[in-house]
């Protein structure tokens, strides 16, 4: 009992990271109804920026709490800042062109971004010494303690209290209804007054700032950086996307927490080498008896 | 004018002295090709710096009467870019191939090599597969993993006795086959309820698999795999406050490992080679290295060791002729930086030798 507890806990928190990547991706989808897999690369750039801040923000001798805070905020900065630029070259010239070109365009810009990363941080994974050890002890039974440690509270509480603010964002302010209505028809909402370049930036923007909070959490609790850590985390979180109904913020947690929890529960109770498969099994599964992921709408088609 | 025309005609010369240049002397090609990117990059570069200091020493002396220029190719520790790689260097014609590191690349490497007549030797491939195919122009300077194996597995059954064993592989040609050889020895030697496992290269989490370990409480974890990995599990173990001592293959010899794994790598033990910067011979390479900020460590040295065998036994036949020069390298011991080195007829150091290392305060120091 206390076994599966742990390996409850164990598949959260790697739901809620996967959860965390995949809103970006969802967001995107919902408004311009495009697959943007450069995300999982803009998550990478968030863990580097993040890296890069805390190892010279230790030389200051700075307290934890100011220096994750002060991590967090230039983290979101300047991946955010990257959101836009990339949105700005690569995906609105394209924007009106037929609907693979974006795509394609992404595409390549997920191998720039890698390679830039490369070449400029080499390409070694990074380390990042332990900064949030410890934690508390949940249960403790027949020689089994359930372990919660900090970081986990830290990711667990991030991502709700994320997932509490974007849904806030989309549901009840006028960039939300703006969101809304380029998602529904840009053409009509950009008739009516909505500037829907400015939202459609605004969106990546968001996108690339929870991307960074992902890279954040991400490298406190594996304490590691590589340039090319965005591609498997990316595909993961897409699927979480794709599963829990790509376009819907809840649904992109859920589906990145049902992703965790089958991973984590299959290798605790059959092979740890074949979690992909059953996580993967389940995706095909699910995609046959619900085409529109869980809490995914069917658009009715307008003829 | 004046200065016009003599502009031009320095032009004039320097272009003639630039074409002139390669063809004063035939210049012999060697290549280094191991993962210089990826997660394993620590390994390449320990490489790539033993060749680069070696080939210098080659030049700076003129011991080949001919200039030695170095290649160096990435495989990334994967076996499709492995064998693109060994087709490029087979068509530049290169002498001689260092390398590669991951068994996995340097067996479909071999074959590759092994048509094109290019030598072949490795400093770090330790999977017996590489010299068991008949194949003529493969060396290598480390170990095997059948002796790596029953060291750790002795090591386990002698300090660690009557605990809970387990032993995972990361599905690698390597890790599989040395964590097989400690599975059946340690059977062998009559240890019951022995777990074995294996987990998936390249993930970020291991919590489920560290969690599971500590259930089925386990003492003694045997992993055969490479340094990121090992770093994160034992990283992870000492989050989930799971009380395994790890112990894993010759890819830990790199500080990397213990930068990744941070204090959690305390006690971690692992087997490798001799260290042989503390020998004579290596005294001047070390300091070579060291005035060049390289640190010595892991395959620095069995890399640098490789050339010099091969500039050997190139001197002794008169030749760069693979076929000639690998029978030179069976013919004779050479004195080489990390001592007396002898290939066996299937290319194997007939000394090798492996101990038990421990990572303890930022350093890997011998277990008595």
């Amino acid at each position: 009992m206390t076994y599966l507890v742990q390996q409850l806990v164990n598949g959260v928190t790697l739901g809620l990271i996967y959860g965390l990547i995949a809103l970006g991706y969802t967001m995107v989808y919902g408004i311009i109804g495009m697959i943007n897999f450069a995300h999982g690369d803009v998550f990478m750039i968030g863990a580097f920026v993040a890296l890069i801040f805390l190892a010279s923000l230790s030389t200051f001798g700075l307290s934890l709490p100011i220096a994750l805070a002060l991590a967090m905020t230039f983290a979101v900065a300047i991946t955010s800042l990257y959101g836009w630029a990339i949105e700005r070259v690569a995906y609105r010239p394209l924007r009106g062109s037929f609907r693979l070109a974006p795509l394609i365009s992404a595409i390549g810009m997920s191998i720039a971004l890698q390679n830039f990363v490369q070449i400029s941080q080499g390409a070694q994974p990074k380390a990042l010494p332990t900064m949030l050890a410890g934690g508390i002890t949940l249960l403790s039974h027949d020689g089994f303690d359930v372990e919660l440690s900090w970081i986990k509270i830290a990711i667990i509480v991030v991502t709700l209290a994320v997932l509490a603010g974007f849904t806030w964002l989309v549901t009840r302010t006028s960039l939300g209804r703006a969101m809304r209505a380029c998602e529904q028809d840009p053409k009509m909402a950009s008739l009516l007054g909505v500037d829907t370049d400015r939202t459609i930036s605004l969106t990546f923007i968001l996108g690339a700032g929870l991307a960074a909070v992902a890279g954040l959490m991400f490298l406190l609790y594996y304490g590691v950086a590589d340039f090319f850590m965005g591609f498997i985390a990316g595909i993961k979180a897409f699927t979480a996307a794709v599963l829990g109904g790509i376009g819907s913020l809840p649904g992109a947690v859920l589906g990145g927490l049902l992703i965790g929890l089958i991973e984590t529960l299959w290798s605790a109770y059959f092979s740890v080498a074949y979690k992909d498969v059953a996580a993967f099994s389940i995706l095909v599964l699910l995609l046959i008896i619900k085409p529109s992921g869980l809490l995914g709408r069917t658009d009715a088609e307008k003829v | 004018m004046r200065i016009l025309r003599s502009v031009f005609g320095a032009g004039v010369a320097l272009l003639t002295c630039a074409l002139m240049t390669p063809t004063r002397a035939a210049d012999i090609k060697i290549a280094v090709a191991g993962p210089m990117t990826g997660s394993t990059a620590a390994i390449g570069a320990q490489m790539k710096a033993g060749v680069t200091a070696a080939v210098d020493a080659l030049n700076a002396a003129g011991t080949l009467g001919a200039k030695v220029e170095l290649v160096v190719a990435d495989d990334v520790c994967d076996p499709k870019q492995a064998v693109a790689v060994a087709n490029r260097l087979a068509a530049d014609a290169v002498s001689l191939v260092v390398g590669h590191y991951c068994s996995s690349s340097s067996i479909p490497a071999s074959n590759v090599y092994a048509e094109a007549g290019v030598l072949q030797i490795t400093p770090g491939s330790t999977n017996p597969q590489l010299t068991e195919r008949g194949l003529k122009n493969v060396f290598r300077v480390c170990g095997r993993d059948d002796q790596q194996g029953i060291i750790a597995a002795d090591h386990i059954l002698e300090h660690h006795k009557g605990k809970t064993i387990a032993v995972l592989d990361d599905r690698s040609t390597a890790g599989k086959g040395i964590a097989d050889v400690v599975a059946a020895r340690l059977s062998a030697r009559g240890v019951k309820d022995l777990q074995r496992g294996s987990y998936v290269a390249g993930e970020r989490d291991y919590t489920a698999l560290v969690s599971r370990l500590k259930r089925d409480g386990s003492q003694i974890v045997y992993i055969g795999g490479y340094y990121t990995e090992v770093a994160l599990i034992v990283r992870q173990a000492a989050e989930a406050n799971a009380k395994f001592t790890v112990m894993s293959n010759d890819p830990l010899m790199t500080k990397e490992f213990w930068n990744l794994a941070s204090d959690a790598a305390q006690g971690t033990l692992f087997t490798f080679m001799p260290d042989p910067t503390k020998n004579a011979a290596a005294a001047d390479v070390v300091a070579q290295l060291t005035a060049r900020n390289v640190t010595p460590d892991g395959f620095t040295l069995y890399a640098y060791a490789a050339v010099q065998m091969w500039a050997n036994a190139v001197k002794r036949a008169g030749s760069f002729e693979t076929a000639k020069v690998a029978a030179a390298l069976r013919a004779a011991p050479v004195d080489t930086v990390i001592g007396s080195l002898q290939f066996d007829a299937k290319g194997d150091n007939t000394a090798p030798g492996f101990l038990v290392y421990r990572w303890h305060n930022k350093v890997a120091e011998p277990v008595p």
